[in-house]
Order: C-alpha cells, then sequence, then structure tokens
C-alpha cells in the first residue's frame, strides 16, 4: 500500500479506526503487562474444573499399586519452567502420596537440577519419610538424547552405571534388580521439547508397547504434535498450564491437606516461633492455579485485540483502496 | 529530494521491512527503528535548512516546516508519556526498597558445620549371603550409625566443611533478632536476584525499542550459552564417552570416581573409542582451507546414523501406530450401547485424515467432475489444517503468556517482596 493510499483511506475513516489504525504497538504491549501483572498483584484466581486428558493422567497413577516403580524424565530447562514446574510438583507430590518409588533422570542438561529442586520443594517438606536411595533416586543427565532412551529401554547400566553421588546403581536399594527401564511401572516425561515426549513415545511405549505406561507433561507450543500419541501411546497428558492447573485440582483434592503436609506445616511455625501462617494447600502445589489468573485476563485482551483489529481490517478493506 | 519525498521512500522501506518482519524476519524492529530515526533526523534537518531557504519555494517550506513541527510535537509527547511511566516505576522501586520496613531482594542463608565420616557399613537385611561390608564416607548423623549399621572408622581423620541452606526471609528476620549468628544475609545469593532482575528487566526494554541496554543483555545470553554448551559437552560428552575409554584409570582418579572399569572390555573400548575421536578430528578439518572435504566424510556417517535410528522410529511409532490409532470403529459401542460422542469424534477424525491427505495429493488436476470432487474436499482439508494452525497457535500464546507471567512472578515475588503467595517473607 502507497503512502498516498495510506494517508486517503485514512482520511475516509472515522477517528476510532483512525486511533486504532494508527496506535503505536507499545501500547499493546503495555496492555498485555498490566492484563498479565494486575492478576498476579491481585491474585486472581479462576475456578479450575479438570477435563478428560488431566483426569485420565490422575487416573493412571491412581491405578497403580503402592510401591510401583516410577521413571520421572525431566526434559526441560528454567525456560520453560513457568509452564512445566506446576505439573512436576504436582506429579512427584501425587506419586509420593501414594508411595511410589521414584527414579529421576534426565535427556535435558539442566533437568538433573530441575529434578533436584523439585525434591527438595516437594519431597523433603511434604514426604520426610522419603529416603534417598531406598524410595527415590537421582540418575542425572546423560547426553545422546534419544540415543539414550534406545539404549536403556533394553540395558540401563550401559548408559547409567551409578547414580549423581556416585553410587552404583546395584548398590541402591530401589534398583536392586532393575537391569532396563522396562522394569519400570509408569514413565512420567515432563518435556520443553527435543529430546522429549515424542521420543519417549517413538522409542519407548511404540517399541515396547506392553512394557510400561506413558503419561507426558508438555509446553503448550509442542503440544499440538502430541496429541495423535493419545491415548494408545500416552495413557495421559498434561497440556500446558492449563493441564497443570487441572491436574493440580485433582491431586489438590485428595492429597492437598495430608498429614504430612500438616505436620510439615506445624512444623514451619514452630521453627518460625508462630509466624508461618500458611494453612491448607501449600502454595507450591497452587502454582498452576495461581497462573490461570493472568491467562484469563491477558486471554480476554487477546480476544479484544483480534476482535479490533478485524474491525480496521474489514473497515479499511472496504472503504479504501487497500487492496 | 524534499522531506515529503524522502518520507514517502521511508514508509515503503518501513512498509516493505513490516511485510518482512511478518514473514518472520528477524531485523524487522532494529531496521525499523533505524528507519523510524532517519526520517525524524531528516526530517528535522531538513526543516532546520529550509528555514532560510529561497523564496520559489515558500510554500513548500511552510508545509514541511508544519509537518516537522507536527512531527516533533508527537514524538515529544510520547516521550514524555513514557519518561512518567519510567519515573514512575523508579520512584515506585526506591520507595520499596527503602521506605518499607523490611525492604526487598534479600536472600538468608543459615550456616552450619557438616562433619563426613569413613564407616564400615554392614550389608543390609535380606541382602545376599556373599555379599560383603563396604566402607563409605557418611555424614556423622546418619542413622547407619546411630542404630549400629556402620561403625566409623576412628583412625581415619573425619572431613568438616560448612554447608549453608536457603531459609525464608520472615524466619530469618525472627532467628537474627534472637541472636542467631548461624542465619546470614547472602550477598552472593543477593546479588543474583538483582542480577536476574536487571537482565529480564533489560530484555523487555526491547518492547520499547532497540537499545544498549538490551544489546548487553542479550550479548551475556549468547557468549554465556556458547561458553555453557561448550563446557557442557566437553564434561557430559568428551570426558565419559572418549577420554573414560582411552585412558580409564587417568579419568577415574582425575573427575570419575564413581566409574566401573572392567579390565577385561578395556582394551575393545580403546579400539572402538579411536572411531569417534579419529572422525572427530576429520570433522575439524573443515576448518582447514585445503582439507575441508576430509570433514564431509564424518558428515556422511553422522546423517546416515541419524537417518537409519529416525528410520525405524518414525516407521514404528508414527506411521504404523497411527495407522492403527486411526482405524476407529464409526459407530462406537460401550457394553452393547452406543457412544454419540465417540461415533462423532471418529467420524470427524477419519473424514479429517482423508481430506487433509487430499489437499496434499497433487497428481488431479481440480478441473472435470472428478477434479472438482478432488478440489472441495481439499478445500474442506484446508479447514481442518487451519483449525490445527489456529489451536497451535492458541496453545503457543497460552505459553508465552505463562512464561510472562513466571517472569512478572519472580519480579513482583522474589525482586520487589510486594506479593508474597507462600507467606514466607
Amino acid at each position: 500500500m502507497s503512502t498516498q493510499h495510506t494517508q486517503s483511506s485514512n482520511a475516509q475513516h472515522g477517528p476510532f479506526i483512525r486511533f486504532l489504525a494508527t496506535l503505536d504497538r507499545r501500547w499493546i504491549f503495555l496492555a498485555m503487562m498490566l492484563a498479565v501483572g494486575t492478576p498476579i498483584l491481585l491474585q486472581l484466581r479462576p475456578a479450575e474444573t479438570a477435563g478428560p486428558l488431566s483426569t485420565a493422567t490422575f487416573d493412571v497413577i491412581e491405578a497403580l499399586p503402592a510401591g510401583s516403580r516410577v521413571l520421572f524424565a525431566f526434559d526441560y530447562d528454567p525456560a520453560s519452567e513457568g509452564e512445566l514446574q506446576p505439573m512436576a510438583n504436582a506429579f512427584v507430590h501425587h506419586c509420593a502420596s501414594k508411595g511410589h518409588k521414584l527414579a529421576f533422570l534426565a535427556l535435558w542438561p539442566l533437568g538433573a537440577q530441575k529434578a533436584n529442586e523439585t525434591a527438595e520443594t516437594i519431597l523433603k517438606p511434604f514426604h520426610p519419610e522419603y529416603q534417598a536411595g531406598v524410595d527415590y533416586c537421582m540418575l542425572g543427565y546423560k547426553a545422546g538424547n534419544e540415543g539414550v532412551i534406545k539404549v536403556i529401554v533394553t540395558d540401563l547400566l550401559q548408559v547409567y552405571q551409578a547414580d549423581v553421588n556416585g553410587t552404583p546403581l546395584s548398590e541402591i536399594p530401589m534398583l536392586k534388580g532393575v537391569t532396563n527401564i522396562q522394569a519400570f511401572d509408569l514413565i512420567i516425561n515432563i518435556s520443553a521439547g527435543y529430546p522429549g515426549s515424542k521420543e519417549w513415545a517413538q522409542y519407548g511405549t511404540s517399541a515396547y508397547p506392553d512394557a510400561f505406561i506413558l503419561l507426558v507433561g508438555t509446553t503448550g507450543v509442542q503440544s499440538n504434535q502430541l496429541y495423535p500419541y493419545y491415548p494408545a501411546q500416552m495413557k495421559g497428558m498434561l497440556v500446558a498450564i492449563k493441564g497443570a492447573a487441572e491436574y493440580e485440582v485433582l491431586v489438590n483434592g485428595k492429597y492437598g491437606e495430608t498429614a504430612a503436609i500438616l505436620a510439615a506445616q506445624a512444623a514451619m511455625s514452630a521453627t518460625s516461633g508462630g509466624a508461618m501462617k500458611e494453612t491448607g494447600v501449600p502454595a507450591v502445589l497452587q502454582e498452576g492455579q495461581r497462573r490461570m489468573g493472568p491467562q484469563l485476563v491477558a486471554h480476554l485482551l487477546m480476544v479484544t485485540l483480534i476482535v479490533l483489529g478485524n474491525i480496521v481490517y474489514f473497515a479499511t478493506r472496504t472503504k479504501g483502496a487497500a487492496r | 529530494m524534499s522531506a515529503l519525498k524522502f518520507q514517502h521512500q521511508a514508509q515503503r522501506t518501513r512498509n516493505a521491512e513490516e511485510e518482512r518482519a511478518r514473514r518472520g524476519s528477524p531485523v524487522d524492529s532494529q531496521a525499523e527503528s533505524r528507519v523510524e530515526s532517519r526520517v525524524e533526523s531528516h526530517v528535522e534537518s531538513h526543516a532546520e535548512s529550509r528555514i532560510g531557504s529561497p523564496a520559489g519555494s515558500r510554500g513548500a517550506s511552510r508545509g514541511q516546516m508544519r509537518l516537522s513541527t507536527r512531527h516533533t510535537r508527537m514524538r515529544r509527547a510520547r516521550t514524555t508519556v513514557w519518561l512518567i511511566l519510567f519515573l514512575a516505576g523508579g520512584i515506585g522501586l526506591a520507595y520499596n526498597a527503602l521506605v518499607r520496613p523490611n525492604g526487598m531482594a534479600q536472600v538468608y542463608v543459615e550456616r552450619g558445620e557438616k562433619v563426613y565420616v569413613e564407616a564400615v557399613v554392614a550389608p543390609p537385611l535380606g541382602a545376599p549371603s556373599g555379599e560383603k561390608a563396604a566402607t563409605k564416607w557418611l555424614p556423622s548423623d546418619d542413622a547407619a550409625l546411630i542404630d549400629g549399621r556402620a561403625v566409623a572408622n576412628s583412625a581415619q581423620p573425619s572431613i568438616k566443611f560448612t554447608e549453608t541452606r536457603g531459609i525464608a526471609p520472615r524466619i530469618a528476620r525472627e532467628r537474627r533478632t534472637a541472636g542467631d549468628t548461624n542465619v546470614t544475609l547472602s550477598i552472593v545469593d543477593t546479588l543474583g536476584v538483582w542480577i536476574a532482575a536487571f537482565f529480564t528487566l533489560a530484555i523487555f526494554s526491547f518492547l520499547w525499542r532497540d537499545n544498549p541496554v538490551y544489546k548487553f543483555a542479550e550479548s551475556v545470553l549468547v557468549g554465556v550459552s556458547a561458553a555453557y554448551w561448550m563446557t557442557l559437552g566437553y564434561w557430559s560428552t568428551l570426558v565419559p564417552n572418549l577420554f573414560a575409554k582411552l585412558a580409564p584409570e587417568a579419568i577415574k582418579s582425575w573427575s570419575m570416581p564413581a566409574m566401573i572399569i572392567d579390565p577385561s572390555e578395556q582394551t575393545t573400548q580403546f579400539i572402538l573409542a579411536l572411531v569417534p575421536l579419529i572422525l572427530g578430528f576429520m570433522l575439524l578439518m573443515r576448518l582447514s582451507p585445503k582439507g575441508g572435504w576430509i570433514s564431509v566424510w564424518p558428515l556422511a556417517f553422522i546423517i546416515g546414523t541419524t537417518a537409519g535410528l529416525k528410520f525405524v522410529a518414525f516407521i514404528e511409532g508414527d506411521l504404523m501406530a497411527q495407522a492403527s490409532n486411526t482405524i476407529a470403529p464409526l459407530v462406537a459401542l460401550k457394553e452393547g450401547q452406543l457412544q454419540v460422542g465417540d461415533s462423532i469424534g471418529n467420524v470427524v477424525l477419519l473424514f479429517g485424515v482423508l481430506s487433509v491427505l487430499t489437499y496434499f495429493f497433487f497428481s488431479i488436476e481440480h478441473k472435470g467432475r472428478l477434479g472438482t470432487m478432488v478440489g472441495k474436499v481439499s478445500r474442506v482439508g484446508i479447514w481442518y489444517l487451519m483449525i490445527t494452525f489456529g489451536a497451535a497457535f492458541g496453545l503457543t500464546v497460552m505459553g508465552r503468556i505463562t512464561l510472562l507471567s513466571q517472569r512478572l512472578e519472580f519480579l513482583f515475588g522474589d525482586w520487589l517482596w510486594i506479593i508474597d503467595p507462600a507467606n514466607i517473607r
């Protein structure tokens, strides 16, 4: 469109269309910042209801007998923790509440650190009975992407001879007799991209469909590509922050105020001379639900902007010589 | 060239830049700001030079001056508004840091002495009869030492070190008030929060326009990432997968104490490790002006193995499995009862797959009776694709908003201390 056309076209329209057509995009950035920031400051939190995907995920873990072996693959890093850490927290809390044995590994370098952080944040305060080596172990990060999956699905010891502390796998009580990951009842993959959920489905459940169950938690960006794997190759899937919030509702509804959590809160309160007033479901187990407030307002703004953008487009297309 | 002509040309350039930006060009905003500044400076300088211009173009000069004045006024107004916003933010920050009783962005740690002793640990109950006691370093307060499953070796001196762990600011303040000297403000960790906040704001500043602060943050990010990946590649790939195979004893004593060495496999491992070593050197020949062709061979090896690895996985995990998943009954029954939702879903799935496949079937021209029908079905396929792209866009937006909300939570919570969901401050 030439400048003359723009000027003549804008001149034909009312002030509202002219205002929208010439609006500096930085005002939109500012509006988005306010739309996201204000609900955080006001702690706005819409009610959540679990959808079928989250319910299916919850049911799979619920159906496993206590003491089942669960392998966590933390395939993400801090860049995606906004979406994925709430899922990781809820997954670990759910499995620990059911008394499962947890092993953590990572195909992303910083995934191992996220696994450690999750153990520190969830297992230590709310499941103090969990002992390293007996109830959970950290296998750490290994380079090799999907090559690692392809090997450990038949031979775990070829890649992981020891855990992150250097303890040989044969000396870790919860891994006695484990030679490959087919010995695990469930694999939970929390993924931000490659390598991640797709590779676990391709080299894990597709190659060995009856060996174990795969559950995944994914970022919104890649979840579109993963829907086809549900429910045959993935028995459950948490999609983005919405999936995390729904899953939190289910987990907290059953395990949000367990005796261990109440004891942890009482202990914290006693340590601080009664200053720690946190009661009920811990805040760390509600991160996903808290982040749905900004989602709500930001989406409303987004829809409004799309409608306004279309109004400007159609108004200028009809009246102007823009075409 | 008159200022107006220049503006027209700049507008065309800007339109082209915007068009490129819509197509995903990485240099959009820089180019735009460059064009904007060129327009502004040219209009201003041109207007200034026109003030004393000959009488022949006095009318045009007045027009240019009006345009220039209006442009300058608008720019000033815009700058003023943003300046006010930045000032308000700065004043709020200063108030938050200096006036509020508990301040902001402080990280406290608790220091404690950790003692490790060498101990002989008995095999666990139920262990195989041949299993022997192991010698390990255990914390002095380890349960095994207390209940007698492990016995400390008194001949070996213990190892002591200071351990720090994070502590909630509220608890830290109370304990410090009560005179607990083990709880201290961690300068390094506190500085870390401030640096993280600075870089977050520096990256956000790109929304205003390209600027030196953003460039600095971007350069630091790129530099740190490159260094991080290089270090990671060395320690997680070269050391365990290559050096540990070539010189196992040396690597075990140097950096991998937990490595298990199998003497019977040592020679085989050494010979096998020579293959990637040689291929690695061949790959580096790409840097050589005359030996670049040598790097083609390891590249061929990499591409061949990757293709082989992926081929089987995609056949199994995508082609076969997805085809199998698509073959679903159009009339879904469960215990003899018709499942309406599932049936509709399966019909939509089947028709979607077929129509999208038809869209990508280019062998029939959309003319004639058959061609027209194929064209109509492929149009439905386009709708399926558009809905898929829309869903992908929506999910991407949701993800990006979450990332923004997490950064704002960091700024409001960890840095400014104006929200406290966990009640720890």
